[in-house]
């Protein structure tokens, strides 16, 4: 059931978002620690850990790279699939805050919570569908991803940082970030030119982070190695393909 | 999701309280009300609504904030029912108060009855559409939601009020509402079976594949990225078995309803006290294990994006 009072979304000129390669994400978990780094020391912070050093260490985080395995062998491919909040134009979460300690800033589009407002009550993680929120059991106040909102406007800071810490962090540049809205950014043409899509669509949420889906690059190896076998390479014997193993340095009769 | 103690035992006492107080509202208009017994009543229906009041905060991280929950009333139904609430309160209180200063025999007046149906009405109202709203919450994102908590605190309400006038001496009043209670009590058994057959059948609208975007008929998840859990596995999971489920699913249909409705009809045969008390306590524990399925049934999609630690 819609809430027949909530106004309908606003448009808003400019939108900061994350745009996710799934292409080129390894899943080393840079951006979760360097999120986790900058946040735990900053103005969203301290982000806590319960039991760091125990059996079951947790703690809040706004940033998750997890990994999902899609179709089956011999096609089977391997994705890490970084996760932090979406930043969504129509943010499901923000209109249930009965106190509007959660608000979508006009001026950028950014999602935050204001800490001291907060009463705790987590309704806001029911109403995201993603499960971006982190409820922070030591501050008892909702948390979630702030897009570095503390970093990226920064003047102190050379203009090339002025970008989230996940992002300065990933080393193989698979976190693109701007402005969604304005057509010319990185962003938008990335999204644009191969294919960016939202995640959970159905729910009309809108989210500014997108994702780049993972497109299969045919190896310009040549691929004429069938039922390779161990033993018929030793014993210098041709597989049943029509390549002859060992042709190289390592070939049987040159020794 | 995972049921917290505190809103279960906010909702179900609460709603009691409201359906008491609609019970004795209902009784005024038809000039049946208890004489002696309607101010005590009242009381216990404030006194009811503030200890749901106080359980509720046990939710709250920071309880002392609570006052701005009243802010968003525009777009918030929490909000909305942070307000209702305490002005729902105050009438109730108010008319206890009315009811003990005026004479046995004095009637309410009937604009007060009225309100007090409609407070508990739009009480009941908020209290649902705060999980009714949720709109990928599929299991509650229908009106039965609002429904059912209409008929459950209804039911619940008059027996509470039956097994408070026999103990107040008032077995009259209590043979005059049996009818309702058990009228009311196999209303809420019958809508809350309906949205039992319709969870049962329900789809899920998200799916790994929706979730990622990773478009494969195949999609299953390897790691959620961290191995000691988060809040995203402490909130939305509830742990029990599906024979744990299966076992609440039954248990608290023959608590709240099937027992009590053996029970009322015992009552309204014999009149016997015994029976009132009896399906007070029956119903009581029967809701309480209602409300802890009502949020365990739901599922979350954001429960898809934490389904293997490694």
């Amino acid at each position: 059931m819609n809430n027949p009072v909530q106004p309908a979304p606003e448009t808003l000129a400019k939108q900061l978002a994350l745009v996710i390669d799934l292409n080129v994400c390894v899943g080393c978990h840079a951006c979760v620690t360097s999120c986790k780094e900058w946040n735990t020391s900053g103005a969203a912070g301290p982000l806590t850990d319960l039991n760091a050093y125990g059996e079951r260490p947790t703690g809040t985080f706004f940033n998750r790279v997890q990994t999902f395995e899609a179709d089956s062998y011999p096609d089977t491919q391997t994705i890490h699939f970084p996760k932090s909040c979406l930043h969504c134009e129509d943010p499901p979460c923000v209109p249930v805050c009965p106190t509007g300690a959660s608000y979508k800033r006009k001026s950028d589009g950014i999602v935050l919570v204001d800490y001291d407002k907060c009463i705790g009550c987590k309704y806001c993680s029911w109403a995201c569908p993603y499960g971006a929120r982190e409820f922070d059991e030591e501050r008892k106040v909702m948390t979630k991803c702030t897009l570095c909102v503390d970093r990226i406007y920064d003047e102190l800071l050379p203009p090339q940082d002025r970008k989230p810490a996940c992002v300065k962090a990933c080393p193989t540049g698979a976190r693109l970030f701007g402005d969604v809205k304005d057509p010319d950014s990185e962003v938008s043409q990335a999204i644009r030119e191969r294919g960016g899509y939202q995640l959970m669509p159905e729910w009309e949420t809108q989210p500014a982070n997108h994702y780049l889906p993972r497109q299969i690059t045919l190896s310009t190896v040549p691929q004429a190695q069938p039922n390779f076998r161990l033993g018929d390479f030793l014993n210098g014997e041709p597989a049943s393909g029509k390549h002859k193993p060992g042709s190289g340095a390592m070939e049987k009769d040159a020794r | 999701m995972k049921p917290a103690l505190s809103i279960i035992l906010f909702t179900t006492i609460a709603g009691a309280a409201q359906g008491m107080v609609v019970a004795l509202a209902l009784a005024t208009l038809a000039g049946i009300a208890p004489a002696t017994a309607l101010a005590p009543m009242l009381w216990a229906a404030t006194g009811m609504l503030l200890v749901a009041l106080v359980a509720s905060f046990f939710h709250l991280g920071h309880p002392l904030r609570a006052w701005r929950t009243v802010l968003m009333w525009r777009t918030s139904w929490m909000s909305r029912e942070v307000i209702v609430l305490p002005a729902f309160i105050a009438l109730v209180g108010g008319w206890a108060l009315l009811a003990t200063l005026a004479q046995r025999d004095a009637v309410a007046p009937h604009w007060l009855a009225g309100m007090a149906i409609v407070g508990a009405v739009l009480l009941w109202y908020c209290t649902a559409m705060i999980y009714a709203c949720i709109r990928f919450i599929q299991e509650w994102a229908h009106p039965l939601t609002v429904v059912n908590y209409t008929t459950l605190g209804l039911a619940s309400g008059f027996v509470t009020a039956g097994a408070l006038a026999v103990m107040a001496g008032e077995p009259g009043f209590a043979s005059d509402i049996a009818p309702w209670a058990l009228a009311a009590t196999a209303l809420a058994w019958f809508t809350r079976a309906l949205s039992l057959r319709r969870n049962a059948r329900l789809k899920p609208k998200s799916t790994t594949q929706t979730a990622t975007g990773i478009q494969a008929a195949r999609v299953v998840q390897k790691s959620m990225g961290m191995t000691g859990g988060s809040f995203n596995t402490r909130e939305f999971f509830h742990g029990a078995s599906a024979h744990a489920m299966r076992m609440a699913r039954t248990g608290f249909q023959v608590l709240a309803f099937a027992l009590p409705i053996l029970l009322l009809a015992w009552a309204l045969l014999s009149g016997s006290a015994l029976a009132w008390l009896l399906a007070l306590g029956s119903q009581a524990a029967g809701l309480l294990a209602e409300r802890w399925f009502f949020f365990a049934q739901a599922r979350h999609p954001q429960n898809i994006y934490y389904q293997a630690v490694s």
